[in-house]
């Protein structure tokens, strides 16, 4: 009856310090953070400082493989359907994943579980397994099409895998949660009171959505849609696997690069603009919405 | 802005269910244009809820809301032309001050000019003058909590609800707000339903009181006669501090006693109406005096305990079948009560009241 404010909300985390304070033996914070460093150095910065490496010598310092790139009208096809396809299912993750997280956030207790958890499910299935499964059913012979068929709704099966359409069905059922989740996160933390407040002050419940909770859920958008865009660019498997012959993306090129040409070197260029590009995005989320929020923190 | 806006409100037998849950229990109420009413009581007693069916944000299970002689139940919130405060303030974080005061103008369509205008006096009214620019993060819980109501009442509206709107606040603001809420009341003249479980807040702001029991209003009436006159052993318990003490009323020799356990004690006459049935007779601490073992008047007892608390002196005595809580001043030449000593505990029995016996209130589990 009476809300109380979330008082939840923060430092719930308080009782951190759990290890007793007789204990023997405790790891100092640093060394923690020591093997994690040395994981990374070791699986992260070494193969990238390789790629760079590759990507400028060919043999001796070069720019060879750069400007190969920006001479072949082909590669720079396969960046620009890159980000068309991520683009794409940027927006379509949005228009599907907005409603979705604003009926988790508004919603009671028990629906928010069940949808939390049909979205939070997918993420337990390999992205192959996932994959596969669609072109079992979007195939000439799939359920679907045969659905279709038998319905009397098309005459002969419609091409639903191998193209455009299966890399984008495939790629937003992936990436979908990645944009509930943080559009969640922000709108979760928005007083419902304040919707409450523009209703009681003369706003329609559209006008007050659009004045109050949409401004506001703004930081998840840009959160969102920055994460599943940044993933989006560097897909490989579910293009690969779902589209066809006319969508080459940079993540199949440089496939090809490596393992048919044996082109180590444009396709370590490859791999580093793809790199370039990903940063830039991120930076740009970063110094919108703080660091912190892109990656799942809270904001001070 | 009209000078004098306040319009009145009805409740009539308003309810509202929960499955078989009733919250809000066929209440009626009228607040006249302009009162300061406030609904009070314990958390679960259904006065939020009356509050947000009266906003609109909840449709009453049965019953309607009548605002100035016209029914407004089938309105939608935006319809009404009501101020609400919330408990936190439901200030727009993302809006300036001036944008929030603005907002429910700008949702009327006013020109920009006439909107900058209204903001602007209205900030000085509640005394906000020169922080049209600020976000509501940069303020004091004080200066929010004028923000908010400088945005309730902005658009001129009938009747201003306030939800438990000093809750958030320290002791001190606290009192300082109850006075400027009230001075904003007497200035706008609108019309004031106030919800708080605070009954110090009630009496102090208050021109009258809706008590609420479990979903029914226990007693309505001015802060003297909630605490004063008390209906009920639940309106005794919940205003102020009470000693009830259980027995028969009988008249002997022209005048009223109250025999319990206690012994026959003196009550007023206004008991009568309790001849030859159960009644509890309530002891205001403040209304009691302590006097002297060997004095002739009053109820013998032993101190328990007596503990300064600033202003007065508490003092608990134990009577036969009772203990009395009993305030005195601490002005030099008062009594001074020895805890362990013999006392004997005195009153006017015109500053007594009685209340109907332990009834079993069967008829109350809804």
């Amino acid at each position: 009856m009476d809300a109380a404010p979330d008082l939840n909300s923060g430092g719930t985390g308080g009782g951190g310090g759990s290890a007793p304070a007789a204990s023997p033996w405790r790891p100092r914070p640093d060394w923690l953070v020591a093997f994690a460093l040395v994981f990374f150095a070791v699986v992260y910065a070494y193969p990238l400082v390789r790629l760079v490496a590759w990507s400028f010598w060919a043999p001796g310092f070069t720019f060879r493989n750069f400007a190969q790139i920006v001479a072949e009208p082909a590669y720079l096809q396969a960046f620009y359907n890159t980000v068309e396809i991520a683009g794409i299912a940027t927006a379509v993750c949005l228009a599907l994943g907005y409603p979705l997280a604003y009926l988790m956030a508004t919603t009671d207790p028990r629906p928010r579980m069940i949808l939390g958890a049909l979205i939070l499910i997918p993420f337990w299935t390999s992205v192959l397994v996932r994959t596969l499964a669609w072109v079992v059913l979007l195939g000439r012979n799939g359920i679907i099409n045969q659905a279709l068929l038998a319905w009397g709704l098309v005459e002969r099966p419609i091409p639903l895998v191998f193209n455009n359409i299966g890399v984008q069905i495939g790629m937003v059922h992936v990436l979908l949660p990645f944009m509930v989740l943080p559009l969640y996160a922000v709108m979760a933390r928005i007083d419902p009171s304040l919707v409450t407040a523009a209703r009681s002050l003369g706003a329609s419940p559209a006008r007050a959505f659009l004045a109050v909770f949409a401004p506001l859920s703004l930081p998840g958008v840009v959160a969102g849609a920055s994460l599943v865009f940044l993933m989006a660019l560097g897909f490989y498997v579910t293009p690969a696997l779902l589209g066809g012959p006319n969508e080459i993306t940079v993540a199949t090129l440089i496939e090809i690069m490596v393992r048919d040409l044996l082109d180590w070197g444009s396709g370590a260029a490859l791999g580093l603009l793809l790199l370039a590009g990903v940063a830039s995005v991120f930076a740009a989320g970063a110094v919108y919405a703080g660091a912190g929020r892109l990656v799942g923190a809270e904001r001070a | 802005m009209a000078d004098r806006p306040g319009i009145s409100l009805s409740l009539r037998v308003l309810t509202k269910r929960y499955g078989r849950q009733t919250v809000v229990d066929a209440v009626e109420l009228d607040v006249a244009a302009g009162e300061f009413l406030t609904l009070l009581g314990p958390s679960g007693s259904g006065k939020s809820s009356i509050l947000m069916m009266v906003a609109g944000f909840t449709p009453p299970s049965s019953g309607d809301v009548v605002l100035g002689g016209r029914s407004v139940a089938s309105l939608a919130p935006e319809k009404r032309n009501i101020g609400v405060v919330f408990q936190n303030y439901a200030l727009f974080p993302h809006m300036t001050v001036a944008e929030n005061v603005g907002f429910p103008l700008k949702m009327r369509r006013l020109p920009r000019a006439e909107r900058d205008a209204r903001v602007t006096e209205t900030l000085a009214r509640v005394g906000l003058a020169g922080f049209d620019g600020r976000l509501p993060a940069q303020l004091s819980g004080g200066q929010q909590q004028r923000v908010a109501l400088a945005r309730a009442l902005v658009f001129a509206p009938g009747l201003l609800l306030m939800d438990e709107p000093l809750g958030a606040l320290d002791r001190n603001l606290r009192e300082r707000m109850k006075h400027e809420i009230r001075r904003i009341h007497a200035e706008f003249g609108v019309t004031v339903v106030y919800v708080t479980h605070d009954q110090e807040e009630a009496l102090t702001m208050s021109d009258r009181i809706a008590l609420l029991d479990r979903g029914r209003i226990a007693q309505l009436g001015t802060a003297r006669e909630i605490y004063e006159r008390p209906k009920t052993r639940f309106v005794a318990e919940f205003v102020g501090e009470s000693s009830l003490i259980p027995g028969t009323l009988v008249e002997d020799g022209g005048r009223w006693w109250l025999d319990g356990s206690a012994g026959r004690l003196p009550v007023p006459r206004e008991a009568a109406a309790f001849a030859g049935r159960s009644a509890l007779l309530m002891l205001r601490p403040e209304k009691l005096r302590l006097v002297a073992a060997e004095s002739r008047s009053g109820v013998p007892g032993t101190v328990i305990e007596a503990v300064f608390v600033g202003e007065a002196l508490r003092t608990v005595v134990r009577i036969e079948g009772a203990a009395i809580v009993v305030k005195t001043a601490t002005r030099a030449g008062e009594f001074r009560p020895i805890v362990g000593a013999p006392v004997r505990v005195d009153w006017d029995p015109a500053d007594l009241a009685v209340l109907p016996g332990e009834e079993r209130a069967t008829a109350d589990l809804a």
